[in-house]
């Protein structure tokens, strides 16, 4: 067995065993929400290159119609999914549309602008329940005979989402469209001279990550039980950019340590300083910026790949 | 004809002014952002927390210091322009090299710091900030009654946008800093220092910021939130104007002040969301935005 391969079982085996060893299963669901999230926005970032500073919306926008669907219409929580899934699609289609006709940092303020309109539909949408948003969302069964209500059996199907997402955002990336979006972030001229339709990979790549973001919403609605308006706020967008740098962009694992400790971190903090997490987000930003750009993952290849290199020029 | 659609004349006109000092605030944010670009290439995120900073340090020169509204319309945008400049130094120049997204993610961490730092001072609720004397009351110009310190805010703006227009494009300070913009080595071979111009800029397009916040202070309420929930709109406006002309961003703010005002009176529910629809229209239309070359 490769050794990667070894610590990817081990990962999975740690997954497992995560609530048994005494670690609150609603602190790691919420994790693997946000680190759904994280790598369906790295999916974006890391591996097609555009900056995205409204993933909110996607996120908090299948929040609300999963929400809505299972408390209001009485839908079961897997089609509340889908249709959550489908609709962030949608809302993914129709910006990705309008912002991919720019790049680099106007395509950022175009997303970032119109996740601000996502966010005043949401306020005063009739069925979003404003300021207040919607409490009180049931998990529901999964297929009719697994109780979701159970935080052990809802943990290991957002696991399994997780692990799903994981494998097959690797997939994705592997794919012969994953080496066309490769090329196209390299050098998106040449990837046009070569006759490939740069706007078309762009989009799809584009509603892949919006429809995984809202994959990762609607989980999270049913894990904590409520869509509320934090999920479609700016605050949101950049907390998931942090994450994805600070794990590392354009690293698979990287989103999801990202989304680890940035979760933990508003988990420790935010009971005992206060405004004091948004200083502390900010600075890890700037930190992050300033010395960090490849993240930890990143820094962490980068160190092995000089070992390898001087090792083979040692002997 | 006394009223517009069933709505009537004054309400209207009430209206369309305050759209008019929002326009102006846009007008003055979005020009600082076109002039930081222009040199420093970097999109700044925390100009939203300049202008917040801007008007907190005009109520808090005023509550704690005593220092009135005049002095502070002077002293403000000087002491947020100086912060800007370290800032600056110290961490910005370092990324001019780089891809302009971290600029942009940078900024957008600084503006986190800041508003974190003032909502753990002063929380979260707003401050209210006295209208000076010699600005209170309202006058009676016929077709409606124009409050004094609304008009002042209009007409002092439209000063200091057609000024900076001005300074930038009719003087030679303004030709050489266009100069740099165009070709930065070019402009240092002729022994121009241009990291001190850029360094300039960027505390002059800051202090823009914080002088439209010192502005602001006695219409809204000053606080922590203020800057973040503007410098979207403003940025919208960007794309709107194109980030590449002056005269652009001023003209397209004011437009889209107005046109905000408008919408306030026709259909209220719309007012927030119409400078993002029409950023979408625009884009459909002319990607570079209305005044951009690409």
């Amino acid at each position: 067995m490769r050794p990667v391969n070894i610590f990817y079982l081990v990962l999975l085996l740690t997954g497992l065993a995560a609530p048994w060893l005494g670690l609150y299963p609603v602190y790691l669901m919420t994790l693997y929400c946000f680190a759904i999230f994280a790598c369906a926005f790295n999916l974006l970032l890391g591996f097609g290159g555009m900056l995205s500073f409204g993933h909110a919306a996607y996120f908090g926008f299948s929040a609300y119609a999963t929400s809505w669907l299972v408390t209001s219409q009485g839908w079961s929580s897997l089609q509340a999914i889908a249709v959550g899934v489908v609709a962030s699609a949608m809302l993914g289609l129709v910006i990705g549309l309008i912002a991919i006709r720019r790049s680099g940092i106007y395509f950022a303020m175009i997303t970032l602008a119109l996740a601000q309109l996502v966010y005043f539909v949401c306020l005063q949408a009739p069925f979003t329940g404003g300021e207040n948003g919607i409490q009180g969302v049931p998990r529901g069964e999964l297929l009719g005979f697994l109780p979701l209500k159970d935080d052990i059996k809802m943990y290991y199907f957002v696991l399994a989402v997780l692990v799903a997402v994981y494998l097959f955002i690797h997939r994705v990336v592997a794919s012969p469209f994953g080496q066309v979006l490769k090329a196209i972030r390299e050098n998106e001229p040449r990837a046009i001279s070569l006759g490939y339709n740069v706007e078309r990979y762009k989009l799809l790549v584009f509603v892949l990550s919006a429809s995984l973001a809202g994959l990762a919403g609607s989980l999270k609605s049913l894990v904590l039980g409520f869509a509320t308006l934090s999920d479609v706020l700016q605050a949101t967008s950049g907390e998931v950019i942090l994450m994805t740098l600070l794990g590392g962009s354009g690293t698979f694992l990287g989103p999801v340590l990202g989304a680890g400790i940035v979760v933990t971190l508003q988990d420790v903090l935010s009971d005992r300083v206060g405004s004091w997490v948004t200083v502390i987000i900010g600075v890890i930003f700037v930190v992050c910026v300033l010395a960090f750009r490849k993240g930890v993952v990143g820094e962490f290849q980068a160190f092995l790949e000089r070992r390898r290199a001087t090792g083979v020029k040692a002997p | 004809m006394t009223d517009f659609f069933g709505i009537p004349f004054p309400v209207v006109f009430g209206q369309l002014l305050l759209g008019l000092v929002n326009g102006s605030f846009y007008a003055m944010l979005s020009l600082g952002l076109a002039i930081i670009f222009g040199l420093l290439g970097v999109v700044n995120f925390a100009h939203g927390a300049f202008y917040m900073l801007g008007a907190f340090a005009a109520w808090v020169g005023l509550d704690m210091l005593g220092i009135n509204y005049w002095f502070a319309l002077v002293l403000s945008p000087l002491a947020v322009g100086a912060l800007g400049i370290a800032l600056e130094r110290l961490f910005l120049r370092h990324l001019y090299k780089l891809d302009p997204l971290y600029g942009l993610l940078l900024t957008f961490g600084l503006a986190l710091i800041a508003e974190g730092l003032l909502r753990e001072a002063f929380g979260s609720s707003g401050q209210s900030y006295p209208v000076p004397d010699l600005l209170q009351g309202a006058t009676d110009v016929g077709f409606m009654v124009l409050p004094n310190y609304r008009f002042w805010v209009i007409v002092s703006s439209l000063v200091v946008c057609f000024t900076t227009w001005f300074v930038i494009e009719r003087t030679s300070l303004g030709a050489t800093l266009r100069a740099a913009t165009e070709n930065p080595k070019l402009v240092q071979a002729f022994g121009i220092n241009v990291p001190i111009i850029v360094m300039l800029t960027y505390g002059a397009g800051v202090g823009l910021a914080a002088l439209a916040g010192v502005l602001s202070a006695p219409i809204i309420q000053v606080s922590p939130l203020m800057g973040s929930s503007l410098v979207t709109v403003v940025f919208a406006v960007v794309v709107i104007g194109g980030m590449g002309s002056i005269m652009g961003s001023i003209v397209s703010g004011l437009a889209l002040g107005v046109i905000e005002g408008f919408t306030k009176v026709l259909y209220p529910e719309a007012s927030n969301i119409v400078v993002f629809v029409i950023m979408v229209l625009v884009l459909c239309w002319r990607p570079a935005g209305l005044f951009g070359k690409e």
